[in-house]
């Protein structure tokens, strides 16, 4: 029991940071293999500002969501649009997006590992906190109502707001988009800058309960990519319910089997997913 | 015509295999190390070109191959108390297997799912393999203890190269190589003459995975002590994929014009600012991106070939 | 030799609650040109994706000379003698013209290789009008070369039946008339031959039948002067009558 509700409260934050390459894959097409790296960015952040100034991470993620908007923003602007300019058809596009941003979280892991190469971890809220009789992380529970709040906010602009329409009338479609009147450049690059800022919010919510190094950044990349491939890329419910079961999946096995072998068994579920229903739970296009 | 230039290409490759066979006989210790690098960077760049190059599924799976090559040959006669070139002979075909099981499962998915599973793919056999480790055979770290020097290994991995360079040769002429150029192309297209895509992709892929578990096995000697960390380094991927990218692999000697200078800079980096490694690399591949999309082979040739255009 | 070449029956393509194609049926006669004609998003392409393998069917059977091709993937129907141009040319930028047109019969049943291959592309290439061009690059032929060229490749398999995506879309008169004798040319070499068409001219003058499309199904079946002052089908083209 224990162990399902720990899965739930790190699969309810997973969820948020697979959101954040949801957006960036599903609306603006863009593999973003360096989403990682901004995840753990705002860990950095976090742990940081809370050292310095014993300052809540909540507080950061709300200072540095603006600035990873920003900073995304402008990525998308400057480095990726002329690819996107130049490819002349979507797997091209997939291909050098791939080796752009695989370049960029090189870079981006440099320059962290330059500036703060050891672990990092923090103390936040690691009292324990009775639900049903099971005492659990407060931190944890923390970070997934917070996760909770952010992506139900985010939900609600997506399903109930014009601009959110259209950005999943982008993910549906960029060519009807724009015949629609969409201006899907826009979208794409407001789509990556929000998915960015999702992903460096998680960031700060993940710093309060684990122990993150410079260089973790590509395992929660390949968490994000399984998850919205397990789910239908594109598909918000299938994130949810895919992000849900890798966190029930990674805590089980860390409980029952060993630790170590979390990312095999995220591996193996990847596998079998691919086998079996490459489309994802809710997937649009066979192939 | 074709018979000439055949002829030719032989020629060069037959001038360019003595020269390199030489090396050994005029290197120091420093510069047959490097000499060593480059030779075992060839084979590594030469093999993934001649599946990722035509087909564009950029695979990073190099090290998982590479690793397991490694770690069989320290395994075997660390625990088992095998012979080097028996294990050598086992490496391989492990290798091949494993790329096999990979090809099937994932090549008929576009490439991006293949590029996300291959990235994953090292660490996750890391991870495994330093599991089995912890939990069955006990040792951390496996010892392959023998009597060959540093040139000796070079000339088996200048011979490999050689062979891998002939089979590179071979499936450009045949209809293989055909194939998997039309599916670079156009995939729908390469169905609908009657390829049969997820063969001719799994079998270059098997390829790749065959040499790089070899040369993985090979150049296990040269470090003495083999641990999972260190030989199945998801870097080993990544420096491959640059070499390739960078050289070029719309020609067979494109990749070598890129191990070569690549290779040096690295040296020079890891003893001058290794901290700024990982940033070089990251840097390399933004190049490569924005700058040198054909690799430097094919910039020469666009340049070569809009020269003569405007000749006329 | 069996007159129905290919045969279509029930055939149902849902794109999870869209129905493209709606228990379609027809028959094909050998050497035959039949015409599949419709409204844009009356599923014609879809059909012709169905056949030649690129998309699976939900319901239903396609065969070819009797025998069921409907769970074969898209090489094994080229082999088995199914041959199609695209609705948008996709001829191979990376290759040569002789090399694109040689792409089409050396995987084939036909499995030509070398300099015998290049010398069938070479008189290939002659046939569909590109006698010039072996050794132009790809990206320099003009569109309606492009479409030649993709029709060599199509070609090149010899075929049994051709399947022709929209294949005289956007061509000036000119190459509208050579157009339109080029495929007269290849029915009277025995191939039969499926086309998806907006040219109301081409209907009328090559197809012997026709079949009208509307929102993925049949509505009229005959020959084209009967079909197209059907009012069913002036109906689903112009509209309710003024």
């Amino acid at each position: 029991m224990d162990i399902i509700i720990t899965g739930l409260l790190l699969g309810g934050t997973y969820a948020l940071i697979a959101f954040g390459l949801n957006m960036q894959y599903g609306v603006a097409r863009i593999m973003n293999l360096a989403n990682g790296e901004f995840l753990v960015l705002g860990a950095l952040a976090a742990f940081w500002i809370f050292v310095a100034d014993a300052i809540s991470p909540i507080l950061t993620m709300l200072i540095v969501a603006p600035l990873a908007f920003l900073g995304n923003w402008v990525i998308y602007k400057v480095l990726l649009r002329p690819l996107v300019r130049r490819a002349k058809n979507q797997g091209q596009l997939e291909v050098d997006s791939i080796l752009a941003t695989f370049g960029m979280s090189f870079a981006l892991v440099g320059i962290m590992v330059s500036i703060h190469g050891e672990y990092f971890t923090y103390s936040y809220l690691a009292e324990p906190f009775e639900i049903v009789g099971e005492t659990f992380a407060l931190n944890r529970i923390v970070a997934f109502c917070f996760a909770v709040l952010i992506g139900g906010v985010l939900w609600l602009w997506l399903y109930f707001t014009r601009p959110g329409m259209a950005m999943r009338a982008v993910s549906v479609s960029t060519e009807a988009s724009g015949l629609v009147g969409i201006n899907v450049p826009r979208m794409s690059a407001l789509a990556f800058a929000l998915g960015g800022a999702v992903t460096t919010m998680g960031g700060t919510l993940i710093s309060t309960f684990i122990t993150l190094d410079a260089s973790v950044g590509v395992i929660f990349t390949m968490k994000a990519l399984i998850i919205i491939i397990m789910g239908g890329v594109g598909d918000i419910r299938g994130a949810i319910v895919a992000a849900v079961i890798l966190g029930l999946v990674e805590t089980m096995v860390a409980r029952l089997i060993d630790p170590g072998l979390t990312l095999a068994a995220a591996y193996a579920i990847f596998v079998l997913v691919l086998l079996f229903r490459p489309q994802g739970l809710f997937g649009r296009r066979p192939t | 015509m074709s018979h000439r230039s055949d002829i030719k290409s032989l020629i060069w490759g037959a001038i360019l295999l003595l020269l390199a066979a030489s090396v050994p006989l005029v290197a120091n210790g420093y510069w047959m190390s490097i000499a060593l690098t480059i030779a075992m960077f060839t084979v590594l760049a030469t093999s993934w070109a001649l599946f990722s190059g035509p087909t564009h599924y950029i695979s990073l799976a190099t090290a998982a191959f590479f690793g397991v090559g490694g770690y069989l040959v320290g395994t075997g006669m660390s625990d088992y108390d095998m012979g080097f070139w028996p294990m050598v002979a086992i490496a391989p075909i492990v290798g091949a297997v494993l790329a096999f099981l990979i090809g099937i499962a994932t090549l008929r998915l576009s490439g991006v799912y293949f590029v996300i599973f291959t990235l994953g793919l090292a660490e996750m056999i890391r991870t495994l393999v330093s599991w089995i480790q912890n939990n069955f055979t006990g040792s951390r770290g496996l010892y392959v203890l023998t009597d060959l020097t540093e040139a000796d290994i070079y000339i088996y991995l200048v011979i490999l190269a050689a062979a891998v360079y002939l089979v590179g040769w071979w499936v450009n002429r045949s209809r293989l190589g055909f194939a998997l150029r039309i599916i670079g192309n156009d995939e729908t297209v390469a169905r609908h003459v009657g390829i049969n895509t997820a063969t001719s992709k799994v079998i270059l892929f098997t390829f790749s995975g065959f040499v790089a578990a070899l040369v993985g096995a090979l150049i296990a000697p040269r470090y003495t002590y083999i641990e999972p960390n260190g030989v199945f380094s998801p870097e080993i991927s990544f420096i491959v994929v640059i070499m390739a990218l960078l050289g070029g692999t719309g020609r067979l000697w494109g990749p070598i014009v890129g191990v070569i200078p690549f290779a040096l800079l690295q040296e020079f980096i890891n003893a001058n600012y290794s901290n700024y490694s990982t940033l070089v690399m990251g840097i390399a591949f933004l190049v490569i991106v924005y700058f040198l999309p054909k690799g430097v082979v094919g910039r020469i040739e666009q340049a070569l070939a809009s020269r003569r255009r405007s000749t006329w | 030799m069996v007159a129905t070449v290919l045969g279509v029956t029930n055939a149902t393509k849902r794109f999870g609650g869209l129905v493209a194609v709606d228990n379609l049926s027809f028959e094909v006669q050998r050497n035959e040109v039949m015409g599949i004609i419709g409204p844009n998003g009356s599923g014609k392409t879809t059909m012709m994706n169905l056949i030649s393998g690129a998309l699976r069917l939900s319901e239903g059977s396609i065969s070819l000379d009797g025998r069921f091709i409907s769970s074969l993937k898209a090489n094994q129907i080229n082999q088995r003698g199914i041959s199609r141009t695209f609705q948008l040319v996709r001829v191979l930028p990376g290759l040569s013209v002789t090399e694109n047109c040689m792409a089409g019969m050396v995987f084939g049943h036909r499995r030509l290789w070398g300099d015998q291959a290049r010398y069938e592309a070479g008189k290939l290439l002659e046939r569909v009008g590109l006698s010039g061009q072996a050794a132009a690059a790809v990206g320099s032929l003009t569109y309606i070369d492009q479409k030649r060229l993709e029709l060599a490749r199509a070609l090149a398999s010899n075929p049994q039946v051709l399947l022709l995506d929209e294949w005289l879309a956007g061509l000036n008169p000119t190459e509208l008339q050579e157009g339109i004798d080029l495929i007269r040319s290849l029915r009277e070499e025995g191939i039969t031959i499926i086309l998806v068409e907006h040219v109301m001219d081409a209907i009328r003058s090559l197809c012997d039948r026709c079949i009208v499309m509307a929102a993925g199904a049949k509505i009229a079946e005959g020959s084209p002067d009967a079909v197209l002052s059907d009012p069913e089908v002036v109906k689903v083209y112009i509209g309710e009558d003024v």
